[in-house]
């Protein structure tokens, strides 16, 4: 009998695959697809404390092997979130891992002192959005800065947390490190790559704010090295993120380090694509007769 | 919902410079309502990455047909498909024209901006008034002509009707109820024309999903952020021009 569950921080994950901030709403738009329940876990949109209506102008531009976007952290806020989606989203039967984004240490504490007392599973710290000045991604380059929030957060946050990396951080290990020194239970990584494209008719950036988020098939060999060369580095669980498209490409995260992964961009070219992840899992695990994760988890 | 299905291209036309007429086999039972639209990709592996949107121009039976222009790769890919090619395609999605519609209507498109309007011409109760500016070439006329009362046609060109926009000639005190579908600019004087009517609008956008997850296509409205995958592509004039 394999088995794909895996015990994150305390919380069960019936299978190692997660669906990734920003890429998944807050589930129900695939619900329409499958049910949710099939998944090891949601990652909801990030949440800041006030309401937010993100960016203006291009948002999505395509890249080959992936797009870059700078959506901005459109969300109904916390108290929207707790207010109308949460709900919906407790009635799912699985994890629900609310991704936590600001601009200060004090929306992120406030934000996160919310959160305590509702059903939220875990919170996902995102101290790596790249779409908003000033916001996440400030705290996601210097260790010392991440180490500031993360610790202030700990202090308050009930649930266990885990932080999401920016790729973008000035020394990725010594990110990671900080952040399990301010008190981080877990880490996931990576978040987007900052990047831009240039409209060669207009002489400008496509995109309003310059600098958006690059995601997709094209950075994974980067996110992968980097949850290699950070499983090696700290004793806390590791989630894998970038660029995930299949099962071998989980795998390869599993057998990085990672304990499990998220499914980002993937999800819009292909709606099934977490389930599709989950049942290549099986299959492989059945053929290498392998019997629970934890036998392949960082085996390179 | 069905994910991404896998069908062929019956046939693929160019039916004026850069404008393609595509038909594709798909046996199933709901093809979709006029303004919705289907994601499309027909290349294999994954550059492009992402799929197109493209919206319904007409149905048969068991056939679904798309009009488009070749704007970038995506497109430029779709146009060398032939007969027989595979493709794969996720829809209808999105939010259609109300076709259940009285009075005085109009249908007002300009460019590529005709592709929904075919079939919506087609499913209202009644015949009604086309308008329809080009550049230069003008397509799809004698399709229109089978099914509407009077067509009105621009060029701005002048190589066919009258030489200009097409809302120069657009008589907006006739109607009561207008259908528009084009350049943002065009949408808006159709709108300003239109003051205290009804106007339905279909918006395009840029999307990765096509079904309301990335955020990528949300627009402001009178409303707050609405997607024109999901509560669109079709809006009321009222919903986008809010601010004046």
């Amino acid at each position: 009998m394999i088995k794909t569950r895996v015990n994150i921080c305390g919380v069960e994950f019936k299978n190692p695959v997660i669906a990734a901030s920003g890429t998944f709403g807050f589930g129900r738009e695939y619900s329409d697809f499958f049910p949710l329940s099939k998944l090891g876990g949601i990652s909801t949109k990030g949440l800041t404390l006030e309401k937010r209506e993100g960016n203006k102008g291009i948002r999505i531009y395509e890249t080959t092997g992936g797009l870059l976007n700078s959506i901005g952290l459109q969300n109904p806020g916390i108290d929207g979130f707790i207010r109308e989606e949460l709900p919906y989203l407790e009635k799912q039967d699985t994890v629900i891992i609310a991704n936590v984004g600001g601009s200060t240490i004090e929306e992120y504490v406030k934000a996160v002192e919310r959160l305590n007392e509702t059903s939220i599973h875990m919170i996902e710290l995102n101290i790596s959005c790249p779409n908003v000045k000033e916001g996440g991604m400030a705290f996601g380059i210097k260790a010392e800065t991440a180490y500031e929030v993360v610790s202030q957060v700990k202090k308050v946050c009930k649930k266990p947390l885990i932080v999401k990396l920016s790729p973008n951080a000035e020394n990725i290990v010594h990110m990671a490190e900080s952040c399990v020194k301010a008190g981080a239970d877990g880490l996931s990584l990576v978040n987007t790559f900052s990047g831009m494209a240039i409209d060669i008719r207009l002489r400008k950036p496509v995109f309003d704010n310059i600098i958006a988020g690059l995601s997709g098939p094209c950075i994974k060999p980067i996110a992968l090295r980097m949850v290699y060369e950070v499983s090696k580095a700290v004793n806390v669980p590791i989630i894998g993120i970038g660029g995930i498209m299949n099962y071998e490409d989980a795998l390869e995260f599993i057998m990085a380090g990672a304990w499990a992964v998220q499914v980002g961009s993937g999800n819009f070219i292909n709606p099934y694509i977490s389930l599709e992840i989950i049942e290549g899992i099986e299959s492989f695990m059945l053929e290498e007769g392998i019997e629970g994760l934890d036998q392949i988890r960082g085996v390179v | 919902m069905k994910g991404y299905r896998r069908t062929t291209v019956k046939s693929n036309v160019e039916i004026a410079t850069n404008i393609y007429e595509m038909k594709i086999s798909y046996p199933y039972a709901f093809l979709g309502c006029p303004g919705q639209f289907y994601m499309l990709k027909g290349w294999k592996a994954m550059d492009p990455f992402l799929a197109r949107p493209i919206s319904i121009a007409d149905v048969e039976e068991n056939t679904l047909s798309f009009l488009y222009e070749v704007r970038g790769k995506g497109t430029y890919l779709m146009s060398k498909l032939r007969e027989g090619d595979s493709l794969e395609l996720l829809g209808p999605l999105g939010k259609g024209f109300d076709t259940n519609v009285k009075g005085n209507i109009a249908i007002v498109a300009g460019g590529i901006g005709i592709a929904p309007m075919i079939y919506l011409l087609k499913s209202l109760n009644s015949r009604v008034d086309f308008y329809c500016g080009f550049r230069d070439q003008a397509y799809y006329i004698d399709k229109i002509k089978e099914y509407a009362k009077d067509i009105f046609i621009s060029t701005e060109s002048g190589s066919l009707g009258h030489k200009g926009f097409i809302t120069d000639i657009f008589k907006a005190e006739k109607y009561n109820v207008v259908f528009t579908c084009g350049p943002l600019p065009m949408m808006k004087k159709v709108w300003d024309l239109c003051k205290g009517k009804k106007v339905y609008m279909s918006m395009e956008n840029r999307m990765a999903c096509g079904f309301g997850a990335c955020l990528g296509c949300s627009i402001q409205t009178k409303d707050g952020m609405k997607r024109v995958c999901k509560e669109g592509p079709v809006f009321s004039g009222e919903e986008v021009f809010f601010c004046d």
